[in-house]
């Protein structure tokens, strides 16, 4: 299968402190990877070099063939097709969901205000959230927030989606119908890289779980590999933490 | 003690005086939002001079007293471009605008600038995570939340241009304290006449107090009413 993210040797410091120690990393085009490990591992940071949100200190990080890490590529235009959900939301608080959604579109497709509109309501259908379509963010709750901005960055019709911690700032009772928001992504074949701590979800809907430490890959493989049988010290013993 | 019969023989001077005011203070702080926001980009410039011209304007305005501003406009400034131009002067309008403008644009600079910094950087990574450019990002995403923080400052700004506006009466300008003081020399009623110039002022910062928050409460998203 196709190679959609390739990383080499990536490496980032904050300052004198060096965040990723050289990751290496495919993603396979439909894969499904959810990033585990400790707080403080680097899985976010990862995550938001992935496009350029932070940019490393070194290596390599291709994307649906572009070199990203190259100072000449257009990387707006390659943000357009990766789409990143924050444990946050970040959704833009001056506008209704609807308005959240239709932004990018009409700004970089260029779609018509009646098209994005049309592609908006279809989104907030999918997501579950049609009757909150003129509703302004502060006026949801975190987890219907996070369900508009997972619609908000498929928008722009990314083929990866990134996920950067997405119910980790949830009420208990909220984290259920957002992953089950990406259960269906990722069955519909959507690129997607997780980082979580919903270990759960990272059993069921994975296609493979990297356990990361320290800034390192520790152990990677397939999710009934790695949750029944790790085999690195260090995955036993955080798997005993968190199972 | 007579405010009634002040009131009504000092009316079309107040009435002038009013207007004139509100002329000069209005224009100013229009052209002082532009100037403002032009400055606050400059100052947020990755161009090292443009910043440095923004930083230095704001430096020179914040550190000098508004009459000092006023004067070097008013009569050290044509001086020197008369020397060039020989015949050339502002007219005491035009003088008391700019200054006026110059000097709330570099508050309001500043302004603008911890509006935009008391934005979460989260709504600048989701603009940018959607593959907006910088630029678009600010305008569609940071500004109008930035623009909408400031109102309270700027309307703040504005009532203190208002008033300083009166200072302009040392060069001429005929605003409403000028007229007062005209009036004053004019009838020796200094204690009515002050106290209805105060007044006056007094009601339209109230009326304009009352407009703006108006304004402010309509721009508020989705508060929960």
């Amino acid at each position: 299968m196709a190679k959609k993210v390739r990383v080499k040797n990536l490496c980032k410091s904050f300052g004198s402190t060096e965040v990723l120690k050289g990751m290496d990393l495919e993603v396979s085009e439909g894969e499904v990877v959810c990033l585990i490990g400790p707080s403080g591992s680097g899985k976010s940071t990862f995550l938001r070099c992935l496009n350029q949100l932070e940019t490393p200190t070194s290596g390599e990080i291709e994307i649906d063939g572009y070199l990203i890490t190259d100072k000449n590529t257009n990387i707006n235009k390659v943000r357009e097709n990766i789409g990143m959900v924050f444990q946050q939301f970040n959704l833009f608080h001056h506008l209704t969901a609807k308005k959240n959604i239709m932004m990018a579109p009409i700004d970089r497709k260029k779609l018509s205000k009646k098209e994005a509109e049309q592609r908006a309501m279809e989104l907030l259908t999918r997501v579950g959230m049609s009757d909150k379509a003129d509703s302004y963010p502060r006026q949801l709750s975190g987890g219907q927030q996070q369900r508009v901005a997972i619609a908000r960055a498929l928008a722009m019709n990314p083929d990866i989606m990134l996920f950067d911690e997405p119910t980790s700032a949830l009420d208990p009772e909220m984290v259920g119908g957002v992953l089950q928001v990406m259960k269906e992504l990722a069955a519909a074949g959507m690129t997607m890289i997780v980082v979580t701590h919903e270990m759960g979800f990272a059993r069921d809907v994975a296609d493979r779980i990297v356990f990361m430490s320290d800034g390192y890959i520790v152990e990677e493989g397939p999710p009934s590999e790695i949750f029944t049988n790790p085999k690195e010290p260090r995955t036993k013993d955080f798997l005993n933490h968190v199972l | 003690m007579d405010f009634y019969g002040v009131l009504t023989n000092m009316y079309p001077m107040l009435l002038d005086g009013l207007v004139m005011t509100l002329e000069t203070s209005l224009l100013a702080i229009l052209i002082a939002f532009f100037l403002g926001l032009l400055s606050c980009v400059m100052g947020m410039s990755r161009i090292v001079p443009l910043a440095l011209i923004s930083k230095f304007y704001v430096w020179v305005i914040r550190g000098t007293p508004f009459i000092v501003q006023l004067f070097i406009i008013k009569y050290g400034i044509p001086q020197v471009v008369q020397l060039w131009a020989p015949g050339f002067n502002f007219t005491i309008f035009q003088a008391a605008v700019a200054t006026l403008a110059l000097n709330a644009g570099a508050y309001m600079s500043e302004i603008f600038r911890g509006s935009i910094q008391a934005i979460d950087p989260g709504q600048m990574e989701a603009a940018r995570s959607l593959g907006l450019p910088k630029t678009r990002a600010m305008i569609k995403v940071i500004l109008p939340q930035a623009l909408k923080i400031s109102i309270p400052m700027l309307c703040n700004q504005f009532i203190i241009s208002l008033k300083d506006s009166s200072l302009a009466q040392v060069i001429g300008l005929p605003e409403l304290f000028y007229q007062g003081k005209i009036y004053v020399g004019r009838t020796f009623r200094s204690f009515e006449t002050y106290i209805i110039v105060g007044c006056v002022y007094l009601i339209i910062i109230t009326i304009l107090s009352y407009i703006i928050k108006r304004i402010e409460r309509n721009l508020d998203y989705g508060k929960k009413s």
